[in-house]
């Protein structure tokens, strides 16, 4: 047991990290699967984040009111700018979700409350393995049960044809709201779950590259599945630390990771459809 | 309002710009009945089309479905009213299997709950199995049933049309929309296809249908209106539009006065 425990002394902050990354790939998933490319993702995040950890230190709220807050406020936000951006499609959207996320990263910024670029200190790490695995859970079942009912394929199809799926009496602009808002719900649940064991966050958590990445994570992995964010956030996640030796040289193979799952695996790491296909070839040869 | 008709077009104008496409059209679609809008390309048909299901609003005029106006809904509430269509470049959802196609057309008749849902409760894997049973009786009323898991995007066009058919019925429709039902199948194709069509009228459902191919719309429909550049020119039985004179020259152009 005690190269358990050295390990996880060293490890565990990592391991929990996965975890929230896994929650926010499948956060972003959920607006791909409708066809929404959103990079606002990280901005839900961020005001999850600061909205729990603001509850915990200054209010001294129980830890699951926090993490509801911290899932609730950003899901609020999403269905208040949701009617007006989601008008909006393809690089659009992208475009105005990327806006709306700066808009978050500068006002924490410069609000008092937040600590303003100093961020927050001291957030009491509460945050324990069991409560990243019992949410995780929790999100993969729901998402499970939402993709094989009326809901998941009234998304596929919103993703496919939007006026194909507007004539066959689907609510085009309320889906896509849902979509968005319960993606915010999660990602603001993987900022409070992330901000109470991390001790610190500041605005620079939330900012453009943190949704590139959270977008990469989704694709790399593949979006047919559920498996593939999550697989894509771990290998993400943990690419970086297994690369440590190469030092300065680390994100060039980062990227050139990336570039060459892109070209070779355009729909992703994890493709059940490809995958299968390539078995069945291998023994078709055989035979 | 008279109970017979199913669709009342009643002076309809639209005009995107200076362009006017489609000026003064009525014509009545009774229930029970087979359609026929015909005319040159470019005459407007797709656009009436498009008024009816609330794609494009009219400039001018009114659309009555079964006594109440059409007009300001939008297209998924015209859906929900009784309106189902085809589209003339296919549009059927290519990444899922054929079952799911149908089955979203069942949208708005699956009406369990959000916790129903996530709970996966009785109600909803009742409504979900009577939505899969339903789904595959309309597949195999267009012969597709043994295709049911395969993926739509590798049907053969034809196929793909059948699948857009039994699509369209899965929202329950009381008048169904076919834009060119025909274009691009083969003779013995064509044939299969007006059987379907007139079993479909048996089975009660009105079809209103927009096509080129003569033999097929003048075969099938009940009565035919001709459109051509935005005006309603003949309407009537297919013997009264084939000997009007005026669709005569539409279609072959004048005689030369010598």
């Amino acid at each position: 047991m005690e190269w358990f425990n050295d390990f996880w002394s060293t490890y565990s902050t990592l391991v929990f990290t996965v975890g929230v990354h896994a929650l926010l790939a499948l956060s972003i998933w959920l607006t791909l699967s409708c066809g929404l490319l959103s990079l606002a993702n990280a901005a839900f995040m961020g005001i999850g984040a600061y909205v729990a950890a603001l509850l915990t230190v200054n209010l001294e709220w129980s830890f699951p009111a926090v993490l509801l807050a911290g899932a609730v406020t950003p899901a609020l936000v999403a269905l208040l700018i949701g009617a007006p951006v989601l008008r909006l499609s393809g690089v659009y959207l992208a475009m105005a979700t990327l806006a709306f996320g700066e808009v978050v990263r500068i006002t924490i910024l410069n609000l008092e409350i937040t600590g303003g670029p100093e961020g927050l200190n001291g957030i009491p790490l509460v945050t324990e393995g069991w409560h990243i695995v019992l949410i995780l859970a929790v999100t993969i079942y729901s998402l499970a049960r939402l993709r094989r009912s009326k809901v998941g394929r009234a998304f596929e199809a919103i993703k496919e044809d939007e006026i194909a799926a507007r004539l066959m009496g689907i609510n085009v602009d309320r889906y896509k709201l849902l979509a968005f808002t319960l993606g915010a719900f999660i990602a603001g649940l993987a900022g409070a779950l992330n901000a109470h064991f991390t001790f610190f966050i500041s605005p620079r958590e939330y900012g453009f590259e943190n949704a590139v990445d959270i977008l990469t994570m989704a694709v790399l992995g593949g979006t047919t599945t559920l498996i593939g964010p999550m697989l894509g956030g771990s290998i993400l996640t943990l690419l970086p630390e297994l690369l440590r030796s190469l030092h300065d040289f680390r994100s060039l193979v980062n990227g050139a990771v990336l570039i060459l799952v892109v070209l070779f695996l355009p729909k992703g790491i994890w493709e059940p459809r490809r995958i299968r296909a390539f078995f069945s070839r291998n023994k078709g040869d055989q035979a | 309002m008279s109970a017979a008709n199913l669709l009342s077009i009643r002076h309809v104008g639209k005009h995107f710009g200076g362009l006017h496409v489609l000026q003064d059209v009525s014509f009545e679609v009774p229930a029970g009945s087979i359609y026929g809008l015909i005319g040159p390309n470019g005459a407007g048909k797709t656009t009436v089309f498009n008024l009816i299901t609330g794609l494009l609003t009219p400039s001018a005029g009114s659309i009555d479905f079964q006594g109440a106006s059409l007009i300001g809904q939008q297209a998924h509430e015209i859906t929900h009213r009784g309106i189902a269509r085809t589209f003339q470049n296919i549009r059927i959802f290519k990444e899922m299997d054929l079952l799911e196609n149908v089955m979203v057309g069942m949208h708005e008749h699956l009406n369990y709950g959000p916790l129903a849902l996530l709970l996966n409760s009785g109600a909803c894997r009742a409504a979900e199995k009577r939505a899969r049973e339903r789904a595959l009786e309309l597949l195999s009323w267009v012969g597709l049933d043994h295709k049911a898991d395969m993926l739509a995007d590798n049907l053969s066009y034809g196929d793909q049309r059948k699948l857009e058919f039994a699509r369209a019925l899965a929202t329950e429709p009381k008048l169904l929309l076919l834009d060119e039902p025909v274009a691009g199948m083969n003779p013995s194709e064509k044939t299969i296809l007006m059987e379907e069509i007139n079993n479909i009228r048996n089975r009660g459902y009105g079809v209103f249908m927009i096509e080129h191919d003569m033999r097929f719309v003048m075969g099938l429909c009940d009565r035919i209106a001709v459109l051509n550049f935005g005006r309603i020119i003949a309407e009537g039985t297919p013997d009264e539009v084939r000997n009007n004179p005026e669709v005569i020259e539409a279609y072959l152009g004048k005689e030369d006065a010598a």
